[in-house]
């Protein structure tokens, strides 16, 4: 069986680990990714120089390069673009440093708009990636704060030394001993005012944010989706 | 492999304009001029504000005092001791400042991970919080790099799309919220760069021996570049000028290596479920580099993800033998203990895992006594003496 085809940096499906789609499907993704309104100004063409491979973290780690991104974004190749949505995307630090690119690309960027785009149409690669991130969604969402004090466990951490479990052992008493007023918490990085909460939920609800959710995880969805209309009612919110 | 022809190519591929210049403009202009068009409110700079270089030349204005601190989830949640020296700084600079409970975190860090939000979302996220910066009448101070960064690029796109603006403000109007955006956004390691002679008067413990590395966070200097703080006298300009401009003020032996454009290897997602790339980054790519061209007492940074990064990921290298062991702070941390901040009620380095004593020793700082204080403290605290420690507590 042929592992390569025409294109060098396209691998077969078989070999790519993941279940090809019809040529409308990938068509109609693409034609997603391209209609966001911040995809023009990430592209710009590319020098094929390879300053943002130097630049990338992700490139030295993984089988993973900005360039490909900007190419493929460039000449709009479906097919590559489409594999790219399975694994490379996920691969990228987002950390922006690909943006020394000379010509003002932004493979990173593009990367943000493919990712979403992935995430909106539940891809398997998309909820393969936020496998074990659930738990991060339901913080940021649910209480306002990304992490909270109390997720510093020696379970969850255990390469980051013993002093973690210093701090989870003594959690509360050292979160009593920070001086600004609003560190004492241990659930939330701060204390969020109940109202500020509510505005940010229906932030969520507003903009098709929470809807997102239910195409990577259903059942972290109705959660959300239950805590937030709960507090909604109880504040006598009609939405 | 079959031939393509180049016709073929041509129809495929999109024509782009060539961009005569990349520097990028002044954006206060068209910010002034959305505000005249009824687009939005400007809030302005207090007047007390430092005048200081960004990398193409533009001005910017960073305010002294009258500062509504938009707090960052990292930081709070994890390295307490970051925010607590930043407040600590304030305060012992007479500065005032207003620390709001109407604050959410800017949800960039889950975006950059997981892109389980949208453009809409995000910025509404941000004007909500600039709204209600603006309703208390403090101008926003950002503590976490990525909130800033995004911020930026939040007010880019709200300046250039109309429709998300429309969109941003049918949202805040639900919420009984004006659109409103600051005359400038404002990193708290500007302030620090900003303040540096203050900060210098204030100093009480001789740092001319302490070996330092600066990691530039790359959301405060490669997210809309243009808006970062440069200094001719730093770098001759050629690198954002902020920690290694307050770290020179200080009188630190600030040190070259040769990664230091690399990012430190957070990589947002990574470093909550793929820590395996973020711990060979952070230490092949940083760490080690440092310790093998500069051997610093320290290293320095000023983003949440950085610190939390370059610190936590020696550990597991340490067991496998690697050439690391150097300890990580914020540079407002560092500033702290120049100016005579106890290492653990206010920098709380407690919380940090690389080995942060032998630096305190070289600092002239008894440790030991200190954590002994730090255990009467608590000691206080569990016997219920006092419900939490205070200001007062430690002298500001």
């Amino acid at each position: 069986m042929a592992t390569i085809t025409m294109d060098p940096y396209y691998k077969a499906p078989k070999v790519a680990g993941f279940a090809d789609v019809p040529g409308e499907e990938k068509e109609r993704l693409i034609a997603e990714v391209v209609a966001d309104p911040r995809f023009h100004d990430y592209l710009y063409g590319c020098y094929e120089c390879g300053i943002c491979v130097a630049a990338c973290p992700s490139a030295r780690f993984y089988d993973f390069s900005p360039r490909l991104i900007a190419q493929a974004a460039a000449r709009r190749d479906v097919e590559l673009m489409f594999q790219q949505m399975q694994e490379d995307i996920w691969e990228c630090s987002q950390c922006f440093s690909c943006l020394r690119c000379p010509r003002g690309n932004n493979p990173g960027g593009i990367i943000t708009v493919m990712r979403e785009v992935a995430v909106n149409n539940g891809l398997a690669s998309a909820r393969e990636a936020l496998e074990g991130y659930s738990r991060i969604i339901y913080k940021i969402m649910s209480t306002g704060t990304q992490v909270s004090p109390d997720m510093l466990q020696p379970d969850a951490f255990p390469d980051w030394g013993p002093e973690v479990a210093d701090v989870s052992e003594s959690l509360a008493l050292w979160r009593r001993a920070l001086p600004p007023e609003t560190h004492h918490t241990t659930t939330t990085g701060w204390a969020v005012a109940d109202r500020t909460l509510i505005e940010l939920y229906l932030i969520w609800l507003e903009t098709g944010a929470l809807d997102m959710i239910s195409q990577v995880d259903e059942g972290l969805h109705m959660i959300l989706e239950e805590v937030m209309e709960e507090r909604l009612e109880e504040e006598g919110i009609e939405r | 492999m079959t031939t393509v022809p180049v016709e073929m190519i041509k129809t495929k591929k999109e024509r782009f304009d060539r961009v005569p210049d990349r520097r990028s403009a002044d954006f206060h202009e068209e910010l002034f001029r959305l505000e005249d068009a009824g687009e939005l409110i400007v809030q302005r700079v207090p007047e007390d504000f430092v005048a200081v270089p960004t990398k193409y030349g533009v001005t910017k204005k960073i305010p002294r005092g009258h500062l509504w601190h938009h707090k960052s989830c990292g930081q709070c949640g994890h390295i307490p001791g970051y925010s607590t020296s930043i407040y600590w700084i304030m305060r012992k600079l007479g500065y005032d400042y207003h620390d709001p409970r109407d604050q959410t975190s800017c949800t960039a860090w889950n975006y950059y991970a997981s892109a389980t939000s949208n453009q809409a979302a995000q910025a509404a996220v941000a004007l909500r919080n600039f709204a209600a910066a603006y309703e208390t009448g403090y101008f926003p101070l950002i503590h976490c790099g990525t909130s800033y960064g995004h911020y930026k690029e939040v007010r880019a796109e709200i300046m250039r799309h109309p429709e998300l603006r429309a969109q941003v403000r049918k949202v805040l109007e639900k919420l009984g919220k004006p659109l409103v955006m600051p005359e400038e956004i404002v990193h708290y390691s500007e302030y620090l760069y900003a303040l540096r002679d203050e900060i210098k008067q204030n100093q009480v413990r001789d740092f001319s021996g302490i070996g330092v590395t600066v990691h530039p966070a790359c959301h405060y200097y490669k997210l809309v570049e243009g808006d970062a703080i440069y200094d001719p006298d730093v770098y001759q300009g050629q690198r954002t000028a902020v920690v290694t401009g307050l770290a020179t003020a200080l009188g630190a032996d600030v040190r070259e290596y040769s990664t230091w454009f690399d990012c430190c290897g957070f990589g947002f997602r990574h470093i909550l479920v793929q820590r395996d790339f973020t711990r060979s980054f952070a230490t092949m790519r940083k760490i080690e580099v440092m310790k093998e061209e500069a051997n610093p007492d320290v290293v320095l940074t000023h983003d949440t993800g950085c610190v939390t990064t370059l610190d936590k990921s020696q550990f597991a290298a340490q067991a496998h033998g690697r050439n690391v062991g150097v300890p990580v702070m914020s540079e407002a941390q560092f500033a702290a203990l120049a100016m005579g901040a106890h290492p653990f009620r206010v920098c709380q380095l407690h919380w940090h895992s690389a080995n942060y004593r032998p630096l305190l020793e070289k600092m002239g700082i008894d440790w030991e006594k200190a954590w002994a204080e730090f255990q009467d403290e608590v000691g206080r605290l569990e016997r219920n003496e006092k419900e939490f420690s205070t200001w007062e507590d430690v002298g500001v």
